[in-house]
């Protein structure tokens, strides 16, 4: 993948948003963030009032003025540049992901029939009416539907069906999905989609262009915010009546002056949250690309940050996409190796998955090598969909293999006799989670090939993460019950869903959801597109088909199911940032009141020094310390906004005590720090 | 803290422990319409108003109609007052009251503050008292409860559009709650001494002449004040005593259990009439919390969680204990400018020690610091000292439990619902740090919560700090101060905040009975109290519409101690961060320049 990562303050990134933050100094710009709103109004209103100073009309020494003015300014441009500097992010990945796509080539017919010559073009040139032949061995290049020709295609990777699906002209059978493969035979097929309208490129068009909407969350939070800024202009608006009343009662020092006032006002209001509020939002969108997941909108990826069930397909999430052999069980009178010997003749010719592990299996055990089939003058008989059974005819042998009841009815038609015995092999087998293939030489059966799913290295160790997570694993499967049960124990899922019809999957996440869980899956094939439609949360696939894109509100690139709970994970940190920024914001204020109130106090009662506990130097560079270290805090906590807090699967209980008392105990804690050192460098630096 | 101190308030705490569940269940019983007695009185009153009691309202509605109730009785108390003189029962022949003072006094007791501008034994009739008082005292404490039911059944229900029938809940709650609780501490009052009867006031003669400063009043009525701003008072001596008559028990019980704190006398529970003995003072203490924390037993019952009760009820006792802790420590501390003049101030087994001016000495520091940390903490506002009395800090607290919102216990059910509302913005905050879209008790809290919460949240510290401005600002608000210096700003700080809050304690020494403060006041308080109602109401209807999110072990469980140090941490800090300011100009001024030696 030839991506271009950045790092976070690439000098690629920050010189447009320096620009871009001074350009938001619009009012239009300003006006939609309420709570910076108010700074802008008080860096204008201080700055006028610097200029009165300067005629020699001011309230306070314009030195002051001057300096409170600018950090106020500074304040709105840190904000703005850590919002240009995400979107400049977001803008960056999303042209990238465009350059992001498989160079597959197709072979475009001259005229649409298969007797027509072809040339190659890349897939990406394909335009809808094309018509192209897919041979076996390749992948179909887009969307289309068959038209000459039947094939049979390996479809595991966008149904989760391992067993091949027969693809031909006319009827039901003849749409084919871009990504899948032919593995026998070939088809001509003519294009249906443009590739430069799926649903994927669709997606990354609105992420560069359209205006990010507010997510629920982070409209709730602004209201909360809102809110706070008007209960902060009423405590200090009323603070200059009270000032007033107090000089007239004690008769001493002047009443607080607009500067300390506005200086008070935009230290108390949550300026840190709300300059990078919008900041973590895009930021988030960013690390969901980067992980190569689109999403339509932000809601989609704050709901998943909720998820409380989690619906995967077995085959290709948590099982490798085709079964492979595991073991050859003879019936009674029959060595395993003449099994192993007849199994591996039958599936020399067969080019499925689980053909070529029949041959791997048999040469591990019994060393039997490849041989060559005209050598030996056998006939290959394909898999077909009526017989349901391949094989090879020798002179004097026929073996064929199949599934339990194609074999019997084969065997009982040539007048042999099924063998009780294997039926219950066959049961133990299933019982496994495996799928048992049975092999028959003439009216003899064989014995039973065991074919087992394997589930994926590693998966177990993310299920229990998941259920750390507080969040439930259902494996869905077109399988019977005893096999479904069986795999599901071995990957560790919490419960399982066998015999899985597409009405059976909406009527489960239904039924979650009427339970009040937020529901998850992930899905590719056009059957999934209803439960898709119905999931709270739903991850399509990259190379599922158009109908499943369409119906989830996420696109995975790479089409790794697992990618869902790097989904959640981002989802959690989103609002995990917004509240530790939240929570730390507020808590900040406490030492700020300890540094501004004994300050603009103090003239009137000079016993209020008491409360100066940081012992700053005066009450000028303690009022412009405050509003500075609010002014930096915001550029040292644009990492934090855009990496977003750490999310671990802990728990809520450990999460929210752990994050309280580093974002709530270290917002009381650091300003202390922070301010205290300011005003050293202040007054070692004679500022004020 | 003295040894009595400490078993006051461990004796204190137990009892009120105790009693919490059974009521809690009980009240449970009542709201979920369970009760098995009784249905005869209540079908009979609900045909004779014509009231369908299986008719549930949406919360548009419930509130409409509680506003309506409401409204009704501020027009029944403002007309009894104003013709009082031609009603019955009125012995002394008090005069109509002034407009002024009876819109006040409507507001404040149908608002649950039951703030006094005027003085009971020398301006209200007894059919006044009875009829418009009390009886506000049993509807404004029944108003209390309802709406914190029906916030209530917004957790409990889902899917749904009603809250309940506001007119079958109020009936309830008076008729089974109320009523039943007042009358059994009624008698209990009457049988420690506190006066029932329609007779005129008595006149004595004592045996000894009083002397005493009597403050010049000009011609409206208020204190002429010397150039620093003293009052200018006279001497004067009498050797009559009048003593006040009255129904004064049947008043007293539920002017407690409501948390009204309006008391007939003007002295209040420092009246020997009202509170004659060591126990009323404990039982009226007592019936304050009563059920404010039966209440919480209630919710946790309700919502199908006890724990979730308890969690409320312990960061409600948390808070409380420390508040007490400290107002009787301060006030045991005595004041350092005596302690320089020689004073004994020390305890000793004929004194109580400390800081006694404005304390009745049959309570003394512990039960008076206790009651006063009470009855502000819950909204109730009556008072047995004078808290303008205390020592600054020792008076910083009773203002700053008010200023916490009155969710400490709180008011009857005004309590528990702002709590709750804290515990929603909690929630919000602790959700979100959780990476968990924020809910309660199963219910998402979405923008629509978070803008009512907001409101209810602010509306009270707004009324205080701009009321407190416009005070100190005009020449009317400064025309009621009666001491100079920062303790005037604080007497006005203190109005405000307890008409505001809906406490009514006063920190007197604040001449309110004014057209200026009447008015300003009265706005404070109907503000302050369905400021908040209205969104309480509205994120009633709003979570009773949401669907019931399962639990799972993603969610954040709201009981347990780590909720319970975020709910305290969360009150505290809004708290502090309205009015650390406002505090600096006031008590914490006053308390530096004490200390100092000033």
């Amino acid at each position: 993948m030839s991506r271009k990562t950045f790092t976070l303050f690439d000098p690629e990134l920050v010189k447009p948003a320096i620009v871009e933050s001074f350009k938001k100094l619009s009012p239009h710009i300003q006006w939609r963030n309420p709570v910076m709103f108010v700074v802008y109004v008080g860096s204008i209103l201080t700055t006028i009032l610097w200029l009165q100073s300067m005629r020699g009309q001011g309230e306070a020494p314009s030195g002051f003025i001057l300096g409170i003015a600018v950090w106020l300014w500074f304040t709105v441009i840190f904000a703005n540049f850590a919002e240009a500097l995400a979107e400049g992010r977001s803008k960056a990945q999303a042209a990238s992901l465009r350059g992001l796509k498989k160079e597959t080539w197709a072979k475009k017919l001259h005229e649409p029939t298969s007797k027509a010559s072809w040339h190659s073009v890349p897939a990406i040139d394909l335009r809808k009416g094309d018509v192209v032949i897919v041979d076996a061995g390749e992948f179909i290049p887009a969307d289309g539907d068959v038209i000459e020709g039947v094939a049979s295609v390996d479809e595991s990777a966008i149904t989760g069906e391992s067993a091949p699906v027969i693809r031909e002209s006319g009827g039901d059978f003849s749409a084919v999905t871009g990504g899948t493969r032919v593995l026998s035979d070939w088809i001509v097929m003519r294009v249906s989609a443009n590739p430069g309208e799926t649903f994927v490129d669709r997606m990354i068009a609105m992420v560069e262009n359209a205006k990010r909407q507010k997510t629920p969350n982070e409209i709730a939070l602004t209201i909360l915010l809102v809110a706070l800024t008007i209960v902060f202009l009423g405590v200090t608006v009323t603070l200059l009546p009270y000032s007033l009343f107090s000089v007239s009662v004690s008769g001493n020092g002047t009443a607080v002056n607009m500067t300390t006032l506005i200086a008070l006002l935009v230290c108390l209001i949550p300026t840190t949250i709300a300059g990078l509020l919008s900041a973590i939002g895009v930021a988030g969108m960013s690390r969901m690309m980067q992980a190569n997941v689109i999403a339509t909108s932000g809601r989609a990826v704050e709901a998943a940050g909720d998820v409380d069930v989690l619906l995967l397909d077995k085959t290709g999430t948590i099982t490798l996409g085709n079964r492979q052999a595991a073991a050859f069980i003879p019936a009674k009178g029959v060595t395993e190796a003449t099994l192993a010997d007849a199994a591996q003749l039958s599936s020399l010719a067969d080019e499925t998955p689980e053909g070529r592990s029949i041959v791997v299996l048999a040469k591990q055990k019994f060393n039997i090598r490849e041989r060559d089939i005209q050598g030996l003058g056998a006939v290959f008989v394909h898999f077909s969909a009526h017989t349901r059974m391949s094989g090879v005819d020798l002179e004097d042998r026929q073996i064929r293999k199949g599934a339990a009841d194609s074999i019997r009815k084969h065997v009982e038609s040539l007048g042999g006799a099924f063998p009780k015995q294997l039926d219950q092999v066959v049961d133990d087998v299933a019982r496994r989670g495996s799928t048992p293939l049975l092999v028959s030489d003439g009216i003899t059966v064989l014995g039973v090939v065991e074919l087992k799913d394997i589930v994926k290295g590693g998966i177990k160790e993310r299920f229990a993460e998941l259920r750390r997570m507080g969040i439930k694993t259902i494996m869905v499967t077109g399988d019977n019950r005893l096999t479904a049960a069986a795999i599901a124990a071995e990957a560790g899922v919490d419960d399982f869903l066998a015999e899985a019809t597409p009405e059976a999957k909406l009527a489960l996440i239904r039924q979650h959801q009427s339970e009040g869980r937020l529901v998850a899956m992930t899905g590719d094939g056009t059957n999934d597109a209803p439960a898709l439609a119905q999931a709270d949360v739903a991850v399509a696939m990259n190379s599922g088909t158009q109908a499943a894109k369409e119906a989830g509100n996420m696109v995975d690139l790479d089409s790794n199911p697992t990618k869902l709970i790097e989904i959640v994970e981002t989802g959690k940190q989103m609002l995990m940032t917004r509240g530790s920024l939240t929570t730390f914001s507020i808590a900040n204020d406490v030492a700020k009141y300890f540094a501004i109130i004994p300050a603009a106090f103090v003239s009137t009662y000079p016993q209020l020094s008491a409360l100066n506990v940081m012992h700053l130097a005066s009450p000028a560079s303690a009022i412009l310390s405050a509003v500075i270290f609010n002014a930096l805090i915001i550029i040292f906590l644009i990492p934090l906004a855009l990496k977003g807090v750490p999310y671990r699967p802990l728990g809520a209980a450990i999460l929210l005590r752990r994050n309280l008392a580093i974002y709530g105990l270290g917002g009381v804690i650091v300003p202390f720090i922070g301010i205290k050192f300011i005003d050293m460098i202040l007054s070692v630096a004679r500022v004020v | 803290m003295t040894n009595h101190a400490w078993i006051l308030l461990g004796v204190y705490f137990l009892t009120l422990l105790l009693l919490s569940k059974p009521l809690g269940l009980y009240i449970a019983q009542v709201m979920e319409g369970r009760l098995k007695y009784g249905g005869v009185i209540e079908n009979t009153l609900y045909r004779f108003c014509g009231i369908k009691k299986d008719e549930e309202m949406g919360w548009l509605n419930f509130t409409l109609a509680l506003l309506f109730f409401n409204l009704l009785g501020v027009i029944a108390v403002y007309l009894l007052q104003r013709l009082q003189i031609s009603l019955p029962l009125n012995p002394q022949r008090f005069a109509n009251v002034s407009p002024d003072s009876s819109f006040n006094t409507a507001i404040s007791f149908v608002t649950n503050t039951n703030w006094q501008g005027y003085s009971g034994e020398s301006t209200m009739s007894y059919l006044t008292q009875m009829l418009g008082l009390a009886v506000q005292n049993f509807f404004s404490a029944a108003t209390g409860i309802v709406v914190v039911i029906a916030l209530i059944r917004g957790f409990v229900r889902h899917t749904a559009s009603t809250i309940g029938n506001v007119w079958v809940d109020l009936t309830r709650v008076t008729l089974y709650i109320l009523l039943p609780l007042s009358l059994v501490f009624s008698v209990f009052l009457v049988s420690q001494g506190v006066i029932q009867n329609f007779v005129a006031n008595k006149d004595i003669q004592t045996l000894e002449v009083t002397k005493y400063d009597n403050p010049k009043l000009d011609a409206s009525g208020q204190p002429i004040k010397d150039a620093k701003g003293n009052p200018v008072t006279e001497p004067a001596m009498t050797q009559t005593q009048t003593l006040p008559m009255g129904p004064v028990a049947s008043q007293e019980a539920i002017k407690m259990l409501g948390t009204n704190g309006g008391g007939f006398f003007n002295a209040n529970s420092a009246h020997p009439y009202e509170n004659p003995t060591p126990l009323t003072n404990f039982f009226q203490m007592l019936s304050i919390f009563l059920i404010p924390g039966a209440l919480c037993i209630t919710f946790g019952r309700m919502v199908g969680d006890p724990r979730q009760g308890w969690t409320i009820y312990a960061a409600m006792s948390l808070l409380f204990l420390a508040f007490a802790i400290g107002a009787m420590t301060f006030e045991q501390q005595g004041n350092p400018l005596l302690a320089s003049l020689g004073t004994d101030q020390s305890v000793t087994a004929m004194q109580a020690g400390g800081n006694m001016e404005g304390k009745e000495t049959r309570f003394g520091i512990a039960d008076s610091g206790l009651f006063a940390t009470i009855t502000t903490l819950a909204s109730c506002g009556a008072v047995n000292a004078m808290h303008d009395s205390f020592t600054p800090l020792g008076g910083m607290i009773p203002l700053a439990s008010m200023q916490l919102g009155e969710v400490v216990f709180g008011g009857v059910g005004s309590g528990l619902y702002g709590m709750l509302v804290f515990a929603i913005l909690a929630v919000f905050i602790a959700g979100l740090m959780i990476g968990r879209t924020p809910e309660y008790l199963g219910k998402k809290i979405e923008s629509f919560e978070m803008k009512m919460t907001s409101i209810a949240i602010l509306v009270t510290p707004l009324l205080v700090l701009i009321g407190t401005a416009i005070a100190v600002m005009t020449e009317a608000g400064r025309a009621g101060i009666a001491n100079p210096g920062a303790h005037g700003f604080s007497e006005i700080l203190y109005a405000l905040t307890s008409v505001a809050n809906n406490n009514g304690s006063a920190f007197a020494g604040l001449s309110a009975n004014t057209p200026f403060y009447n008015v300003l006041l009265a706005i404070g308080m109907w503000f302050g109290r369905f400021g908040v109602i209205v969104p309480v109401l509205a994120i009633a209807g709003a979570l009773a519409a949401k669907k019931r999110i399962s639990v799972t072990s993603g969610t954040m469980s709201t009981h347990g101690p780590l909720f319970v140090t975020l709910l305290i941490g969360e009150v505290i800090l809004v708290g502090l961060l309205n009015y650390v300011p406002a505090l600096a100009l006031g008590p914490v001024v006053e308390h530096l320049v004490l200390w100092t030696g000033h």
